[in-house]
């Protein structure tokens, strides 16, 4: 394998879990742009996304073609953390909406601990093996090797991206969520109903990350009831990264994590992938605080 | 249209307004005036909703205030106008107005008040791709006002559209005022300058440290000596 082989190939397995990063990484951004809250568990929210498809997965693969069960998959889990997400805003943080913030971070906490606990009771505490229906499909390009399953991810990531963005820039309910994440007082008084939006945030930003977490057991066949935490921070990283309530910023964010891991493990060390990107954040952070594409600092860092 | 009872409200453990009552009839302009920290601003907090009534009674056309989420007083008629704007900066002028119809299902209807603010205010229509943050001062009241209108109040409560503007656009949001009022619109102004208000203004009301200490016609207050002896000047 020449140079530029080894880095076409590292780009390609950075690139794709840059996206699912991007994916969680969006969820982050998302409900911190309206609230100014970091929703912690929104990693094991991720987690719960995956379990989700591995039932469903599980449960189609034998019934119907291996697409239609993958959609279905990626559809039921998306539902399944909208709600939970949905859920969690409604009798989490709604209740502590005006307290101090270190409340809403120890109710993440707890949350986070009530989620996995109820995923280990249910699926057990050891790694479970997560079914990829998606054939084996391989192509050789100039000796880089790129998988179906690679393009997939890349597919699906982008596809949602542009949704979301569509969603935000060009529609009413995405003029009233940049409104209320710029100043939710007045939008009250314009009678936004800024309460039903935050949910909506939560829904959606859950739904993404369902998204990852079915691409992700698909991508590294194995899920475990604690891969919520390590990913989950991955992909905070990411969102800070970018700028935290940037949507761009948490995209890019996401792509360049994931590829930093990737030419990290590819040249350097695989076991001090983690090394790489913490430290590429402690050196940005100290250079621009608020992140690659953030402009605002004031009171929110 | 508008009756405030004996209204007690507050910031935490202090009470700013003890005992506030005013009313306001369909067609009027009516102004509160007072110093600062008399209690202006919180009054009008407290009619939509945003401060939570201690004690006393506000009802809008029939309908008592204090049990409605301020997004539903939007949908029966009432925008506030909040002091300094409140313009979303980061949005185009156009979305913002959009905004302010958010209520408000009919597109076409919609698209037709849309271009009566622009009307009403020409600038806006040269300038509705721009950023909101981008416009200057007087712009910036003139969006926050057209925004408010998008919702077709039938009540207008207006918090200090003067505040920092020059004098030539000081006297283009008073005109402003009484042509919105001539098209049937009901407005609640508080202000600080209060002789233009009391220029523009049917009635009057005086506040002082959280109470109403005179009411009256706009005539008569102007010529009352205790208001040109403190807002006016002799």
């Amino acid at each position: 394998m020449t140079g530029t082989q080894l880095f076409l190939q590292q780009l390609a397995n950075g690139l794709t879990l840059g996206a699912i990063y991007a994916l969680i990484a969006l969820g982050y951004t998302m409900i911190y742009g309206v609230i100014q809250l970091i929703n912690f568990a929104h990693g094991e929210v991720f987690m719960v996304g995956s379990y989700l498809a591995l039932t469903l997965m599980l449960a189609l693969t034998a019934l119907v073609p291996w697409p239609v069960a993958l959609l279905g998959a990626l559809l039921g889990a998306m539902l399944g953390c909208s709600v939970l997400g949905w859920g969690i805003e409604r009798w989490a943080y709604r209740p502590i909406r005006q307290a101090p913030r270190l409340n809403a971070l120890i109710t993440a906490i707890g949350l986070s601990f009530v989620l996995q606990n109820a995923i280990m009771l249910l699926y057990g505490p050891t790694d479970r093996q997560f079914p990829n229906p998606v054939p084996l499909v391989r192509w050789e390009i100039g000796g880089v090797t790129v998988t179906l399953m690679q393009v997939l991810v890349w597919g699906v990531a982008a596809a949602l991206m542009c949704g979301l963005q569509w969603l935000v820039m060009g529609t009413k309910l995405g003029m009233a969520m940049r409104a209320t994440a710029q100043d939710l007082k007045i939008c009250r008084l314009l009678g936004i109903p800024v309460h039903r939006l935050i949910g909506v945030t939560f829904a959606l930003g859950s739904a993404l990350a369902a998204v990852g977490g079915t691409l992700f057991g698909m991508t590294y066949g194995t899920i475990n009831f604690h891969d919520g935490y390590v990913v989950g921070l991955k992909a905070f990283t990411a969102a800070v990264l970018g700028g935290i309530g940037n949507i761009p910023g948490a995209m890019v964010g996401g792509v360049l994590l994931g590829l930093l891991e990737g030419f990290g493990a590819g040249y350097l060390s695989s076991q001090w992938k983690n090394v790489f990107a913490f430290v590429v954040l402690v050196l940005l952070l100290l250079g621009k605080p608020t992140g690659l594409l953030g402009e605002r600092v004031a009171d929110r860092a | 249209m508008l009756q405030v009872s004996h209204v007690v409200a507050g910031y935490g453990a202090i009470d700013c307004l003890h005992g506030v009552s005013l009313e306001v009839h369909p067609g009027e302009i009516v102004a509160l005036l007072g110093a600062n920290g008399a209690g202006k601003t919180t009054t009008l907090m407290a009619i939509s909703g945003l401060l939570p009534c201690r004690a006393g009674r506000i009802t809008f056309d029939g309908m008592d205030l204090p049990d409605e989420s301020p997004e539903s007083l939007v949908r029966r008629g009432l925008s506030h106008v909040p002091e300094g704007r409140r313009i979303l900066g980061r949005l185009t002028v156009e979305e913002n107005l959009r905004l302010g119809a958010y209520t408000r299902a009919d597109a076409v209807q919609v698209h037709q008040d849309l271009q009566r603010a622009y009307a009403l205010f020409p600038i806006l229509a040269s300038r509705r791709r721009q950023l909101a943050g981008t416009l200057s001062g007087g712009e910036q009241q003139m969006l926050a006002i057209a925004r408010g209108l998008m919702s077709r109040p039938k009540l207008l409560l207006l918090d200090e559209p003067s505040l920092g503007l020059a004098p030539k656009m000081i006297q283009l949001m008073f005109e402003t005022i009484q042509r919105l009022n001539r098209e049937g619109l009901t407005i609640l102004l508080v202000e600080q300058n209060a002789y233009q208000a009391l220029h523009v203004a049917h009635r009057g009301y005086v506040l002082e440290t959280g109470r109403v200490v005179l009411e009256d016609t706009a005539a008569h207050l102007t010529t009352n000596p205790r208001i040109t002896a403190a807002y006016l000047g002799s």
